[in-house]
């Protein structure tokens, strides 16, 4: 860490992991419910679990964000953080807010639009809160040196807070609405926050391997040229069944296909880099996490996004198990195991110790990435059951679901070996440390001459 | 790959082609924004007791257990048809009583089925829900779903 104002990151990295845990936690009841609809149906209905689950997910990755372009703003510009005292105040209403909003759930106070349920005064304090954060990293970024790396960052972040905007217009006709929800949720993951997400890979490998950060600025602005070209129009595979004109069908089809582009490419250009590279990084963890994320990304958000965008499939499988499970292991690979990488390369250096626990933390990656996989295989053979026999056979919702009973028994199973394993990232991040290294010579040691 | 690819030339291909992509998704966003007030929706039947609908709708969260134009969560079934499903197109009286009595009916308490919460809806904010619930059975969608099951 060779700037003080680094460590502005670790309150947001505790933060983002608490509200991680928090996910969990309501991910598992309603996993739970799932299997046994009985559980908790008087005390806490499954609509208030499913709204904490999926809102908790966007606050902490936006929390996560913060921390990590906190972390890496004063290297990239080589300069200190603009205001560490405006950090400090801004994530305590950003924290605040979360928490009035998840609180909140729980009595039934909420706006009632997926995804952007937080009441009207919350989202004034989120936005209020963003700005002061985006003021203070591009003041930071403004006086001192601008690489590829954080310039792309901050106008990922910059244009997620003006696609954010959307959130406040919610139109009486029901189509217009949803035509305009998707500004915020299609334009976030699968546009701006993809430009967040490269950059931020693009510093972990110029860190980790060494390859010359030409090379890998180049590299990066491929990636995120890719993303846009075929994210914003890809926005299309949503406005297939929703009163829009039919032109989305071909349009959407074809640029979501595109979609798949950029997360191969993030695949090559991680492993590419990493065979390249001439750097022996003591922290193998985090290279761990840098070649697992963009991997399971593709699977998550490429192969298994593709899997069912296009307008003819979609048709069939839209809105079924087959959404969820491309859900689940798209934001996993893309947003929760990049923050988790960086927090991983990142807290040695906040804590001031060679990297550490990084056997546990590796077993955390294994059990939780293998764990989710295995929630996304469950969901897929459901939502292929349930496609079949709802949409192509005509049984009843409720009856099919009868069916499916198995499928989300092992999903539960899949989320307590999840959170088995976040327990052991946690410990490992925040834990007493111990020096861990794996032993030399292990494949994922970067550079030719460690193999 | 891109041996012959400068970063300044990467770089301006990134935010030209983004602008362009961009103003591009903008207008078809615009044209769609015109044919769904216009063409796709029906803009007179529009209603106050709609527009209430849609707020009970939202006040009441249906939308993280149910789906409505297969979007929302995956827990009870698509909403977005209901009216259909219920004979609304021959007989929109029996339809609306019969969704009535549904939501009313609930929660129904059997054992290893999942438990709708009990709504107390006034007879007005019913109503709203309801026509709400045919408006968007209204919507020109493209003939999703596929089948009335939803």
């Amino acid at each position: 860490m060779k700037y003080e104002t680094q460590k502005v990151a670790l309150p947001f990295f505790v933060v983002a992991m608490a509200l991680f845990t928090l996910q969990i936690v309501f991910g598992l009841l309603a996993a739970t419910v799932y299997a046994w609809p009985n559980f908790m149906a008087e005390v806490m209905p499954f609509h208030i679990m499913r709204v904490s689950h999926t809102n908790l997910l966007i606050v902490w990755l936006l929390i996560g964000f913060m921390g990590c372009t906190y972390y890496l703003m004063p290297e990239e510009a080589e300069r200190e953080i603009h205001s560490p005292n405006l950090a400090y105040i801004q994530l305590a209403i950003f924290a605040f807010a979360g928490a009035a909003a998840l609180v909140g759930y729980q009595f039934g106070i909420h706006e009632g639009r997926e995804f952007l349920e937080q009441p009207f005064w919350v989202k004034i304090l989120i936005t209020i809160s963003f700005l002061m954060f985006l003021f203070n990293t591009s003041m930071t970024l403004l006086k001192g040196r601008k690489t590829a790396i954080n310039l792309v960052l901050m106008l990922g972040l910059w244009l997620a807070a003006v696609f954010w905007l959307f959130a406040f217009y919610n139109p009486t006709n029901l189509a217009v609405d949803k035509l305009y929800w998707w500004w915020v949720v299609h334009l976030w993951v699968e546009g701006v926050w993809e430009l967040i997400m490269a950059s931020l890979l693009g510093y972990l490998l110029i860190k980790m391997t060494g390859v010359d950060r030409e090379v890998i600025e180049k590299w990066l602005y491929i990636i995120v040229g890719l993303a846009l070209f075929s994210g914003l129009l890809g926005t299309g595979h949503h406005y297939y069944w929703i009163g829009a004109p039919g032109y989305w069908q071909p349009i959407g089809s074809i640029f979501s296909t595109l979609e798949v582009a950029p997360f191969f490419a993030m695949v090559v250009f991680a492993f590419t880099m990493f065979w390249k590279g001439s750097r022996n990084h003591p922290n193998k963890a985090a290279m761990l996490w840098a070649l697992g994320c963009p991997t399971i990304a593709f699977f998550g958000a490429g192969v298994w996004g593709f899997m069912h965008t296009l307008s003819f499939v979609n048709y069939y499988s839209h809105g079924t198990q087959v959404t969820a499970a491309h859900g689940h292991l798209a934001f996993y690979g893309a947003y929760v195991m990049l923050i988790l990488g960086v927090i991983t390369y990142a807290m040695p250096q906040i804590r001031r110790v060679q990297p550490y626990n990084q056997i546990l933390n590796m077993w955390g990656f294994w059990i939780v990435t293998s764990a989710m996989c295995f929630m996304t295989f469950t969901l897929t053979f459901a939502g292929v059951v349930q496609t079949h026999l709802q949409r192509v056979l005509g049984m009843n919702y409720m009856e099919v679901q009868d069916q499916l009973g198995l499928f989300y028994i092992m999903r539960l199973g899949a989320g307590v070996a999840v959170a088995v394993g976040a327990i052991m990232l946690l410990y490992s991040f925040f834990g007493p440390a111990r020096e861990q290294v794996p032993a030399g010579g292990t494949q994922i040691t970067a550079g030719a001459g460690s193999a | 790959m891109a041996d012959g690819l400068t970063k300044s030339a990467a770089r301006n291909i990134f935010y030209g082609g983004s602008l362009f992509f961009f103003l591009l998704f903008a207008a078809l966003t615009a044209h769609s924004h015109w044919y769904m007030v216009n063409v796709s929706t029906d803009s007179e039947g529009l209603t106050d007791s709609v527009k209430h609908g849609k707020e009970v709708w939202e006040k009441n969260m249906c939308i993280n257990c149910h789906s409505i134009m297969g979007e929302g969560a995956y827990f009870a079934p698509e909403l977005g048809n209901v009216w259909e499903r219920y004979g609304g197109l021959e007989n929109p009286d029996a339809a609306r009583a019969g969704i009535n009595a549904w939501i009313r009916a609930q929660p129904l308490g059997i054992e290893g089925r999942r438990q709708m919460p009990a709504f107390d809806f006034s007879e007005k904010d019913m109503n709203s829900l309801i026509d709400f619930l045919e408006w968007t059975n209204s919507i020109n969608d493209q003939d999703w779903p596929p089948h009335p099951a939803g």
